[in-house]
């Protein structure tokens, strides 16, 4: 894998005032990949996703996204990130407009789509997550796992070339983490690329190409899974894992 | 009592010149008060100077000086325009630090994740704005905008200094003909009670229709 690098870090440092929450951060990222980023909290591996489409800025280094040095702010900068899809944490649903309003938005404004266009693509995509039936609802009237897959189908309608997932399952409840899951299984094993920032080791293990650890502001190791999880090779590392893996 | 029976038209036309002053210079502050709301949050460091420093400005300036500055300062520069015009503008200019002020207060009220979410799927600032932070802030300011509006009526009664047609200013006529003074005073208040009602009513009712819902 890596033959055909889509996302590419060289040298990339950050500083938040006087912390330096990225240190000398290389990462490449190939396409059809899925790079599965964890960490203890505070190890910078959010911010490494959100400098990957520029929503942080970085003090040095360079991002390449296919080929293309990630442009600064203005209207290089929203093509690229209409390129790129993202999933937050908190889902950050339009809270004013509906299931299917959320989904056809960018498409209308962004891809120029026609107003039947863009819905009947989302309708397709509302299908494939399994909220079909959910298109005209509000964004607060559905779970919070409902809400993170729409989330996912408002980011693949942009047909994105990667996606990028910060902490997709971490504000959700235990029984509504799988269907978000599940849904991410999916995309991989359809061969999109995707970094995910995530606790979820079982995710790791089954749907990841590499694992890439994260102890503050460094990548510590970038290994198969399979090697990650069986044999660690740092003492951050394993300590990390002795932690989680005892509950 | 029989004050308002009497001079009918000299209210009528009071009345109408503090409502066209109120109408004309809320719509120039609503105007005025989202582009600079805009360009204080904009990604552009020189437009957020323009936005700071109308807002420092025009909401710190006593509105009379404004008035006198407007007035009599305007015309040395060869722009002359009816009283009335520069009244608008003295009052709308005014009024806009303080619309632009409570937008801002509403668009901070809305999570910084829906902006970024906006942009991440490649929306641009201006899009962003318009599509998904300012409806979402809209609902918030609806009530404090109210006010200020509320507050534009009534400060209205400056202009009648400068000689331009508005309520306040009918009791000097009307004084000058004899009658109570007390009772001119009531009719000019319930003159004003009928405007500041009314866009409080205006805005209950949006704020019914649009407000937050909890």
């Amino acid at each position: 894998m890596a033959v055909d690098p889509l996302i590419e870090l060289r040298d990339v440092n950050k500083y938040f005032g006087k912390l330096h929450v990225l240190q000398d951060i290389n990462l490449t990222v190939g396409r059809g990949e899925v790079v599965v980023v964890i960490g203890p909290s505070g190890s910078g591996k959010s911010t490494l996703c959100r400098t990957i489409n520029r929503l942080e800025t970085i003090q040095s280094g360079h991002i390449a996204i296919d080929g293309k040095p990630l442009p600064e702010e203005g209207k290089g900068l929203a093509q690229l990130r209409a390129e790129v899809g993202m999933v937050f944490q908190s889902f950050n649903l339009f809270a004013h407009k509906t299931v299917l309003a959320n989904v056809s938005l960018a498409q209308l404004k962004v891809r120029k789509r026609g107003k039947e266009e863009a819905d009947r693509r989302s309708r397709e995509l509302l299908e494939r997550v399994g909220l079909a039936s959910q298109a005209d609802k509000l964004p607060a009237q559905l779970s919070g796992g409902q809400q993170q897959r729409v989330a996912i189908a408002r980011a693949l309608a942009m047909d994105p070339k990667a996606l990028l997932f910060d902490e997709p399952t971490s504000a959700l409840d235990p029984e509504m983490i799988n269907e978000v899951l599940e849904v991410m299984r999916q995309l991989a094993r359809e061969g999109m690329t995707m970094v995910v920032v995530t606790h979820e080791m079982g995710f790791a293990r089954s749907a990841a190409n590499r694992v890439v650890f994260m102890a503050d502001g460094r990548i510590v190791e970038d290994r198969t899974p399979e090697e990650f999880f069986t044999a660690p090779e740092s003492d951050r590392a394993k300590d990390f894992l002795s932690k989680i893996l005892k509950h | 009592m029989y004050v308002l029976t009497d001079n009918f038209s000299l209210y009528g036309k009071g009345f109408l010149g503090t409502l066209e002053l109120t109408v004309y210079s809320s719509i120039l502050a609503l105007l005025l008060g989202f582009v600079m709301a805009s360009f204080r949050v904009a990604p552009v460091g020189s437009l957020r100077v323009i936005g700071t420093v109308w807002v420092a400005v025009l909401r710190n300036t006593p509105l009379t000086l404004l008035f006198f500055a407007v007035l009599l300062g305007l015309p040395r520069f060869g722009l002359v325009l009816p009283f009335k015009v520069f009244a608008v503008l003295a009052l709308g200019c005014y009024t806009s630090a303080f619309i632009c002020e409570a937008l801002r207060s509403g668009i901070n009220t809305v999570p910084t994740g829906q902006g970024e979410a906006a942009r991440s799927l490649g929306l641009s600032f201006g899009q962003t704005l318009g599509n998904v932070v300012l409806p979402q802030a809209f609902r918030s300011v609806i009530p404090p905008v109210g006010s200020t509006l509320i507050a534009l009526a009534k400060n209205s009664a400056i202009a009648g200094a400068f000689s331009v047609t508005e309520l306040l200013g009918t009791y000097k006529p009307l004084n000058e003909l004899g009658y109570s003074i007390i009772w001119s005073f009531v009719w000019i208040a319930v003159g004003y009670l009928i405007i500041t009602l009314s866009i409080s009513a205006l805005f209950n009712l949006m704020e019914k229709r649009w407000g937050v819902a909890r």
